[in-house]
């Protein structure tokens, strides 16, 4: 029998992913994370400032109409820091989401062209995604500071701040995973897109991003909101920086376990996807 | 020493014609209730079209672009594909290339194998020339330490050292392209898989390009598979090809003999009409439909004498708007050899083509000696080729007077010129 390297053939069964090949295609992810920055950069001067104006806008708005008007309650700690830190690590997440979600469509010229393994795409996104939120968590950071500084006792870090890595970590996998799933349907059911517009919208509502969840009286509401695996993220980034929030390993478990199962899942839908995606646009 | 280094065997692909869905969640939802629920028929089965379910496989919504292909390809050898539109040869490309995947039969491959289906994949206008080399070295799979060794040999080849940390937009087209080809040359593969990419940049260029390819395949042994409707520059490449008919392999040998099955192939094709051909490249947006050879009168004619002044009338049928409109009328020797061209981009304007329309390329000299000749038609836009055919019409030159002088004589290749003689008288 006379040795191949490489064999093409119809159908590899939905766990054959090799994880070798893209390990071998490493430095490609670091060109398109590379190109990612290069065109954000060169197309305007003030291209990362934007990346701040958005956050402190939705702040500014959320600190009225949610802190103002319908007084909701911040658990104590200033409301432009709770809001601050509820969409910095939101945004991650709905940024690796949103940017990922569109993978095949807007690849399809490249794919159709020339092979390399697809995954490379969204972690190249999710990975470029990381310089977004690095702005916007700096941001975060001197604004903190400041309450840190000038304000006594408005803010308790604690030891869990080291969890950090892990709450970004965890916020990719869902970022990627769902991103990562969305695409590969969305190739075949072209209405779904409209789903993304409002989809990530409306989990963020679902989720305590605006509001803490000891507000939530126990009950049912409780019940469904600590089902939501983003509840121990958001809240435990709460906790480690403003002092005020939830956690416990337990839900954080409970979580990584759910990102896990999610970006696994992923992983086989999009591998499935990949195979004839560009037969079908 | 020939040791076989791509080996296909039973290779199938097969395209459903539409949607494998309806295309949205919303009909495929409806469908399912409608049919297996209510016990319906399918909402969105085609118009007169007999929904048997019991002959599901010969209801005519499977396609086999590829059927059972079996092909070997040995060390060193540069083989050219040919066939006509739409006979597999681009699906070959894709199943080789893994853009796609094959539904039956299996591909494989001895050595890293590159494909260029397109160059420069990957450039992005904003990024400068070397990271662009960077970029599409890398997305052809290339190590950064490969590229970072090859970096200077790239930039000689192409050309462009003085411009190596420009952002590409502000390159012309020819020396983005150049630069894409560079990078292609110097992947250094076992086997490279081309499509027809040398029939952009200028003439220096694609000189270079195929000396390259020679030297690739000449030199370092390496395999080249190489696709193209010019026979000229296959016969020039090649030394042996595969013609592909309807998705099979239908000859497999030397270079001479397969151009001759190709050529009779398509012959019985030119009398087809134009509206009914499908063996086209089509956008769907515009559409040649009938071709006419008139005379200078207007009037139609079959055989068009040598040095007569005639008009090609086209018939185009828009579906929708298409704006700056390129229209290639290529003309070929039975070997396939192109002999001359005419093209509106050059030597006029592009057209907008909004309505149906007649368009007529006046040739005020035909040059061509006594004969049968083939006429290739392609339209393209900015969005690339519109609708594209070959082997349009078959052209029948008789003799004719050429040169005013009633006397003209017997040339059995090559053109006739006006031209005049003048005695100099010094000074």
């Amino acid at each position: 029998m006379e040795k191949y390297d490489l064999i093409i053939r119809p159908k590899r069964h939905a766990f054959d992913i090799n994880f070798k090949e893209i390990w071998a295609y490493r430095d490609l992810l670091k060109m398109f994370v590379k190109r990612d920055i290069i065109t954000v950069y060169k197309q305007t001067i003030l291209g990362p400032i934007w990346f701040v104006v958005q956050p402190i806008l939705t702040t500014l708005i959320y600190m009225v109409v949610f802190g103002r008007i319908a007084q909701i309650s911040t658990d104590g700690t200033p409301q432009i820091l709770f809001y601050l830190a509820g969409i910095t690590i939101w945004n991650y997440f709905s940024e690796s989401f949103n940017k990922t979600a569109t993978t095949f469509k807007e690849n399809a010229n490249i794919f159709g062209k020339v092979y390399f393994p697809r995954l490379i795409m969204p972690f190249a996104k999710v990975t470029s995604g990381l310089i977004k939120f690095g702005i916007q968590f700096a941001f975060f950071m001197i604004v903190y500071g400041y309450y840190l500084f000038t304000q006594e006792g408005a803010v308790q870090p604690n030891w869990s701040i080291t969890l950090l890595p892990v709450y970004i970590l965890l916020m990719a996998m869902f970022g990627l995973g769902t991103g990562i799933i969305f695409t590969s349907w969305t190739t075949k059911y072209r209405d779904l897109t409209f789903l993304l517009t409002f989809g990530v919208q409306l989990l963020m509502y679902a989720s305590p991003v605006i509001y803490p969840v000891s507000t939530i009286e126990p009950g049912m509401m409780k019940d469904i909101l600590m089902l939501n695996p983003f509840t121990p993220i958001l809240e435990g980034f709460k906790y480690a920086f403003l002092g005020a929030g939830h956690f416990s390993w337990m839900s954080l478990g409970y979580s990584a376990t759910v990102a896990t199962v999610i970006l696994f899942l992923g992983i086989i839908i999009f591998h499935k996807t990949e195979r004839n995606f560009i037969d079908t646009v | 020493m020939s040791n076989t280094v791509i080996k296909i065997e039973n290779l199938s692909k097969i395209y459903r014609l539409g949607e494998v869905g309806t295309g949205t969640l919303s009909h495929d939802l409806n469908r399912f209730v409608r049919m297996n629920i209510l016990g319906q028929d399918d909402p969105y089965a085609k118009v007169g079209h007999v929904n048997d379910r019991t002959q599901k496989a010969e209801k005519g919504e499977l396609v086999a672009a590829l059927r059972d292909i079996n092909l070997e390809v040995k060390e060193g050898e540069v083989l050219g594909i040919i066939g006509k539109n739409g006979a597999g040869k681009s699906t070959l490309l894709k199943l080789l290339s893994r853009v796609t995947s094959p539904t039956t039969g299996s591909i494989k491959v001895k050595g890293r194998l590159a494909s260029l289906l397109e160059v420069g994949t990957g450039f992005h206008p904003e990024m400068t020339g070397r990271e662009n080399i960077y970029m599409n070295g890398t997305i052809m799979g290339m190590r950064k330490w490969e590229i970072d060794r090859k970096l200077d040999e790239i930039v000689e080849f192409a050309g462009v050292a003085k411009y190596l940390d420009t952002p590409t937009k502000r390159y012309s087209s020819g020396m983005t392209v150049r630069l894409g080809f560079a990078i292609a040359a110097h992947l250094e593969p076992e086997i490279l898989v081309v499509d027809e990419v040398l029939a952009v940049g200028d003439a220096e260029f694609q000189k270079k390009a195929i000396g390259k390819m020679q030297d690739v395949s000449q030199n370092q042994g390496r395999t080249v598979l190489f696709v193209s409707h010019n026979m000229g520059s296959i016969q020039h490449l090649c030394n042996g090809v595969t013609v592909m008919n309807n998705g099979s392999i239908i000859y497999r040998g030397t270079t001479d003999k397969g151009i001759e099955k190709y050529l009779n192939l398509n012959i019985g094709n030119t009398n087809k009409s134009l509206n009914e051909r499908t063996d086209r490249k089509y956008s769907g947006r515009i559409k040649f439909q009938d071709i006419n050879i008139l005379n200078e009168q207007g009037i139609q004619i079959d055989q068009i004498p040598t040095g007569c002044a005639v008009s090609f009338r086209l018939k185009i049928q828009a579906n929708t708007k298409v704006e700056k409109v390129g229209l290639r009328l290529l003309f070929v020797n039975t070997k396939g050899q192109t002999l001359f061209l005419c093209n509106n981009a050059y030597s006029s304007q592009l057209i907008n083509i909004n309505k149906d329309l007649n368009i007529d390329c006046f040739i005020p000299k035909i040059p061509l000696p006594e004969g049968i000749y083939y006429l290739h038609l392609t339209a393209f836009s900015e969005n690339g080729i519109e609708d594209d055919i070959e082997f349009v019409k078959e052209i029948q030159i008789i003799s004719g007077n050429f040169f005013e002088t009633g006397k003209t004589p017997v040339l059995k290749e090559g053109l006739f010129v006006d031209h005049h003689f003048e005695i100099d008288n010094g000074k």
